[in-house]
């Protein structure tokens, strides 16, 4: 059974036609060719298809497409203003919080919904590491990936 | 994956017909734990019907003193709600111990306390699973244990409840509003799962067609101080190998009320009732580690273990003892 669906991804209105069984992730990669979000695990433990969805964090593979007709989908591909990047993109460049990239683009929607929901509060490393727990890097870069987080949360409290 | 057709509800009561009357439809709200279903083949709907646009996503005070949230809430709002923060510290913390930021925004109240175990048999579709597949037999009992219950379970079925939420809403004996054909009811938190007996393929007393709408938060502040821990093989995003909840109220320096619940344990969040009653008019001065862990173990020796379950026992009387031990610390101060 198919349905169109309309979405705004990083900024663009889209409308596509989807199979009900397709998730989002798979309704954003294969049929929009938006390939910021990543498939990891496909199941809601790796967090690699993070994009901020209305606004919020959020997983990618465990929302069917049909359920997110008209929502507003913000991609790490989307952060970046007029090719600057954002303060979060910024923070991964200088502490090198990747290695093979292929988590970077869910760890940086996560990080950037952290931001948002911390609304400036002092961030602990600790609360730092249990907030970003949804996404794993299995090049184990997390110790780029707190530093870039710290240093992003106080260029945000400033 | 089997297709299904998908039905986005105008109200819940139209909600409530479409699956009363299609004994393959699911109700889907925020969809953390079905579209997982969906993509491992446990479940086969022939329809889903979606109700996250649904006005059941408000959370209001109640003329009673306390909060009637609606079913559809997101975990991370209910976590935040100022009054929960407040007033029903033990649901805040539960949700927060609960899956990941990402997923506490996707997941809802009632859909919480309708997620499936996390049995690794019942995910599996190649191994059997009397929860999954009625009649075809039982893996758990002979394999991967860590998860299995240590109290009520039965010979078809021996796998725990996994939501924090639930555990919480036990301790501080919340009402779940339930919406079916015939109708509106209340049931208690603590009677909304079962044990598995011989129908470990229901995990509440609801029937097909009835929808949570919201969860009532009561206004009787008998035990006001509240915690909820909750331990596990990783720090952070994984379930519970046991949880406690409880509620406490202290005057005259005797335990005035409290109240315990247990995850981790059982099919359903397990009131620990027996240790309730024990610890019910001790002197505060006497409630020491070893008295909590005593009243704990009245509860325990019902419970059924061998050598791959038995830590949960000891390791629940201590988490009991942790966390009262902790509401007695906050009396103090």
């Amino acid at each position: 059974m198919d349905r169109e669906i309309r979405l705004t991804v990083d900024g663009e209105p889209r409308t596509v036609t989807v199979d009900v069984r397709t998730t989002l992730l798979d309704a954003l990669r294969e049929r929009l060719d938006v390939v910021a979000p990543k498939k990891g695990c496909d199941h809601g433990q790796c967090g690699s298809c993070t994009v901020l969805l209305d606004g919020r964090r959020h997983l990618t593979c465990l929302k069917l497409a049909v359920s997110a007709d008209g929502a507003e989908v913000v991609t790490a591909d989307g952060l970046a203003a007029d090719g600057t990047l954002h303060p979060v993109q910024e923070a991964f460049l200088a502490h090198d919080a990747y290695q093979c990239g292929y988590c970077t683009p869910g760890q940086v929607c996560s990080a950037v919904g952290l931001l948002t929901e911390s609304a400036g509060e002092d961030l602990s490393d600790d609360d730092i590491r249990e907030q970003m727990s949804g996404n794993l890097c299995r090049c184990g870069a997390y110790r780029g990936i707190l530093a870039a987080v710290r240093q992003a949360a106080r260029e945000v409290r400033r | 994956m089997r297709t299904f057709a998908h039905h986005v509800a105008v109200d819940p009561a139209e909600a409530v017909t479409l699956v009363a009357d299609d004994p393959s439809a699911r109700f889907l709200a925020g969809g953390s734990n079905l579209v997982d279903h969906l993509n491992l083949g446990v479940v086969e709907p022939g329809l889903l019907v979606d109700i996250s646009r649904l006005a059941l996503d408000g959370i209001e005070e109640t003329s009673e003193g306390g909060l009637r949230v609606g079913a559809t809430v997101r975990n991370s709002d209910l976590a935040a709600h100022p009054v929960v923060r407040r007033d029903f510290p033990v649901v805040a913390e539960a949700l927060l111990a609960g899956a990941s930021p990402q997923i506490r925004h996707q997941a809802t109240t009632g859909g919480n306390l309708l997620q499936r175990t996390r049995c690794v048999y019942f995910q599996d579709v190649t191994t059997p699973c009397n929860k999954r597949e009625p009649g075809s037999g039982c893996a758990a009992l002979e394999g991967y244990a860590r998860h299995n219950a240590v109290l009520g379970a039965s010979a078809a079925c021996v796998t725990t409840h996994p939501s924090d939420l639930a555990v919480a809403l036990a301790a501080v004996d919340a009402q779940v509003v339930v919406l079916g054909p015939d109708g509106e009811r209340r049931v208690p938190m603590t009677q909304l799962h079962r044990l598995p007996g011989d129908r470990p393929a229901d995990d509440t007393v609801l029937t097909h067609g009835e929808l949570i709408t919201a969860v009532e938060l009561p206004g009787d502040r008998s035990a006001p101080r509240s915690a909820y821990v909750k331990v596990r093989d990783r720090a952070s995003y994984a379930f519970a190998l046991v949880s406690v909840a409880a509620c406490l109220e202290v005057a005259d320096d005797t335990v005035a009320e409290v109240r315990i619940a247990w995850g981790g344990v059982a099919h359903r969040p397990w009131r620990a009732t027996r240790a309730e009653a024990a610890l019910r008019g001790t002197r505060v001065d006497e409630l020491d580690e070893d008295a909590v862990r005593a009243a704990a173990d009245l509860e325990l020796e019902a419970a059924e273990t061998d050598d791959r379950t038995a830590f949960k026992v000891p390791m629940v009387r201590n988490t009991t003892a942790l966390v009262l031990g902790r509401l007695i610390g906050e009396v103090a101060r």
